[in-house]
């Protein structure tokens, strides 16, 4: 009897915690860390070669086959204006998806290295400052600090959003 | 026990579709005063089945409504009523209102009670009406006027059911007892059992039913709900089911029915002149369950000769991987031979097994032909033209979503032809045509291809007038030399029609390149051939198939393309000489006296890496795609392959000069071009 009162004392104290804070995945760009929920990403692979496309913006890496879904890979960091890494087999790609319409988009994005997964109190999210039209802070959804740095959370579903449902219509 | 009868609404529904569709093709092909009992039959048993459905589904609204249209189609089944066209127009209109609301029902919508009522009424009044001069059964008249609520009168006192049921009722799981009890809700029954069927008692069968029975039902009783007691027996007994009038009531009512049949008929006539309305909005506008039909119903009904093939070649397959397994135990190089020839075979039974699953997909055109004969049938009594429509070849069969897409653009091409195609009867005679023009629709393949054909014998396309009226609206030059092909393809472009007065069925000036541009989407091409006085013809070619292309790779830097095999007309090397430029830019070569421009892949794809940038010593690949011709320079060709087609859209966009991607033996991606689009690309 102990056990079942335990059992539901852990599960209301897991639903009060979900409604108050989100888990977040946490990434680095450079020297800059970012984040994004945990529920949007599907697995983390690790790069191997795309197909390119042609005539699109050079973030746009190419597609890859993925278990028989053509996916579209993104570069992070040139999509960002963080420069051009060099990729290596230990470049992570972080598959994620996002429910757009009503349908579920797939899409891989380049990032330097997944670190941590951050437990975030969602009253601590600050949100971005702006910055006028210097820095677009389009995608990012709010700041928050972990152990003295700041991350910044990014909304998937506009990050998924920007390439390309928008023109498809035309 | 209570079973979730909501898993089965969705092969109701399709089944009731379908039955909807037999009925009104049926319903077309009677010809008003000769009864044929067999097409009369299967729109009655089409009727019954939804029916039937409805009402274990508990659409009640439905299953009446039903059933209206079922006493009338079964006292013209009898003989008892002539087959007027008054009649078959209402119940044409009737099944237009009942597809809406099996519609609202599947949407979940609220049916539209009004026009329910309506048509309920106009049936009801057509059944009293004409049936009533035919038999003794007729109901006072001045109830006629009041609606379809109060449709057993008043004057009906009860009703005498003579219940004789076969002897094998209760094996069907049926229980008279039930059904009394039933019948006792609705009023005062009074019930006598016949005992005289009953057999000796050692001959008796206790499973067989030998009694039959005299009810008679007392109160103000439509005949619907006795009916209904009895609808699941109908087949397994005998049934009269006779009203009981107050004597006085008879004389009365039987006078004053004359009187009132010019109004009925009158009422009749304008909810019958309803429905061919709103079904020209329907073609106009799309009706309100055109939506949920274009998104296409998501199973599919398969012939099981089809799946016993299919079960064959996967059992092969077994066999061929059993095989192959055998050897891979123990394998040495004398088996080598085995090998290759249990991999041969693999490969056969796989591509057997590919192609017969494709087949899967595969349904006739008919039943995309079959919705015209009603199309035709309403334009051309609206428009007061004669009008056939002849179908060949409408058990072609075409890959699903093919039918599913190609409805509405046919639907487009067969109303220009009956609006703007064929001429009013009396212009026809004077002409020296026969009076009745004729629309057909065509269906064949061709190589990889499905051809479809829409051509009337009407006044066909006027050459000048095309010309004149694309000039007037600023589409084309005005010296501008064009071939007699480019002069009707100006049809296509957007903004252009020649209908002088604009008609609310066809002529708004968009379609033609909507038309053009979905067909296109489809991955297939329309052309159109016309005589002026003669007719014109509107061929459509499609692909076979949407999801499986054969298709020859190409090699440029490191990467490889597909390119659809249809669209290849050669390869070849070229010989410098032979490359000419114009302005030292475009490049142009001769091929068997005519000058097609060279596109460089690497180009206009920035293709890094190339081997070659010099035209003669890689390759030139002779593409056609909607009717113009180029020379695409690739570094090498690589082999031909069934590809199959994988959208770019799902997860990405889409990509000018690419139309899919497919995935290559090794696992990589490779875009499939899209001609067009690439020569699109290439004058920009």
């Amino acid at each position: 009897m102990s056990q079942a009162a335990e059992n539901n004392e852990i599960e209301r104290a897991e639903k009060k915690r979900l409604a108050t804070s989100a888990q977040f995945l946490s990434f680095t760009l450079g020297n800059e860390e970012y984040g994004v929920d945990i529920l949007s990403v599907q697995e983390i692979r690790s790069w191997e070669p795309v197909s390119r496309i042609p005539n699109v913006p050079s973030y746009e890496k190419g597609v890859v086959n993925l278990r028989g879904a053509i996916v579209p890979i993104i570069d992070l960091r040139e999509r960002f204006h963080l420069g051009h890494g060099q990729y290596s087999a230990l470049t992570v790609v972080m598959v994620l998806q996002a429910l757009i319409g009503d349908k579920t988009r797939v899409m891989g994005v380049v990032v330097d290295a997944v670190s941590n997964v951050i437990d975030v109190d969602k009253k601590s999210v600050q949100s971005a400052p702006n910055f006028g039209s210097k820095v677009s802070t389009e995608y990012i959804n709010g700041l928050i600090t972990v152990n003295g740095r700041m991350v910044m959370l990014l909304d998937v579903n506009k990050l998924l959003k920007l390439d390309g449902v928008d023109d498809v219509e035309d | 026990m209570s079973i979730d009868m909501a898993q089965f609404h969705q092969v109701f529904f399709e089944e009731s579709f379908e039955g909807l569709d037999i009925m009104e093709s049926g319903l077309l092909n009677l010809s008003p005063g000769e009864p044929d009992s067999e097409a009369i039959n299967s729109i009655f048993r089409a009727a019954h089945s939804i029916k039937g459905g409805s009402g274990t589904f508990g659409f009640t609204e439905i299953s009446d409504f039903t059933h209206v249209m079922e006493t009338l189609m079964d006292e013209m089944r009898d003989g008892r009523r002539q087959i007027t066209q008054t009649a078959v127009n209402l119940l044409l209109g009737s099944v237009d209102c009942l597809r809406e609301m099996l519609f609202a029902v599947k949407e979940g919508k609220a049916i539209d009670a009004e026009r329910v009522a309506e048509h309920k009424h106009a049936l009801d009044l057509e059944q009293k009406n004409s049936g009533s001069s035919l038999q003794d059964e007729s109901l006072p008249a001045h109830e006629l006027l009041s609606g379809p609520a109060h449709q057993s009168a008043s004057k009906v006192i009860g009703w005498h059911i003579a219940f004789s049921p076969h002897a094998d009722l209760l094996k069907t799981g049926n229980d008279p007892v039930r059904m009394f009890r039933e019948l006792s809700v609705l009023g005062e029954l009074e019930v006598t059992a016949d005992f005289r069927g009953v057999p000796d008692f050692y001959q008796i069968d206790p499973e067989e039913c030998h009694l039959s029975w005299n009810l008679i039902l007392k109160g103000d009783i439509g005949r619907g709900p006795i009916d209904e007691a009895f609808a699941w027996v109908e087949d397994d007994c005998d049934l009269a089911i006779q009203p009981l009038y107050q004597a006085e009531d008879l004389s009365l009512s039987a006078s004053a029915n004359r009187q009132q049949q010019p109004a009925t008929e009158s009422i009749v006539q304008a909810v019958i002149s309803k429905p061919v309305d709103s079904s020209t909005a329907v073609i106009k506008e799309k009706a309100p369950g055109d939506e949920a039909k274009n998104k296409g119903s998501t199973s599919i009904r398969v012939d099981t000769s089809k799946i016993d093939t299919l079960i064959n070649m996967v059992g092969e397959l077994v066999i061929t991987q059993s095989m192959l397994s055998l050897i891979g135990e123990h394998f040495d190089m004398s088996k080598q031979d085995q090998l290759k020839n249990g991999l041969a075979q693999l490969e056969r039974h796989t591509r057997e097994l590919q192609e017969s699953v494709m087949n899967i997909r595969m349904m006739p055109i008919n039943s995309v032909f079959s919705r015209f004969s009603r199309l035709v049938h309403d334009l051309s009594n609206k428009l007061g033209k004669k009008i056939d429509l002849k179908l060949i070849g409408e058990h072609t069969e075409v890959d699903k979503t093919v039918v599913e897409l190609i409805s509405d653009p046919l639907v487009h091409l067969v109303r220009n032809s009956l609006d703007h195609g064929i001429e009013m009867p009396d212009e026809r005679i004077a002409v020296g045509k026969p009076e009745t023009g004729t629309v057909s629709l065509e269906a064949y393949h061709r190589g990889g291809n499905i051809v479809i054909e829409v051509s009337d014998d009407g006044k066909g396309l006027d050459k000048d007038k095309l010309r004149a009226k694309a000039i007037e609206k600023g589409l084309l030059e005005e010296d501008a030399i064009l071939t007699d092909k480019q002069t009707f393809e100006l049809i296509f472009m957007p903004g252009f029609s020649t209908a002088e007065q604009l008609t609310d069925i066809s002529g708004r000036g968009v379609g033609m390149d909507v038309v053009r541009r979905n067909i296109q989407a489809l991955g297939g091409n329309i052309e159109i051939i016309s005589e002026l006085g003669k007719g014109s013809t509107i061929s459509i070619h499609l692909p076979l198939t949407l999801a499986i292309l054969d298709g020859q790779s190409i090699a440029v830097g490191d990467e490889t393309y597909i390119v659809p095999l249809g669209s290849i007309i050669e390869s070849l090397h070229i010989k410098e000489e032979r490359i000419n430029r114009v302005a030292d830019k475009g490049e142009t070569f001769l091929l068997r006296s005519e000058y097609l421009p060279i596109i460089r892949m690497h180009e206009i794809f920035k293709v890094p890496n190339v081997k070659t940038t010099k035209l003669s010593e890689g390759l030139l690949v002779v593409v056609e795609g909607q009717g113009v011709r180029c020379g695409l320079f690739v570094d090498d060709l690589l082999g031909q392959q069934q590809v199959v087609i994988k959208s770019l859209e799902a997860n990405y966009r889409r990509i000018e000069g690419v139309s899919g991607a497919t995935i290559l033996g090794d696992g990589s991606v490779a875009l499939i071009l899209d001609i067009p689009g690439l020569v699109r690309l290439a004058n920009q």
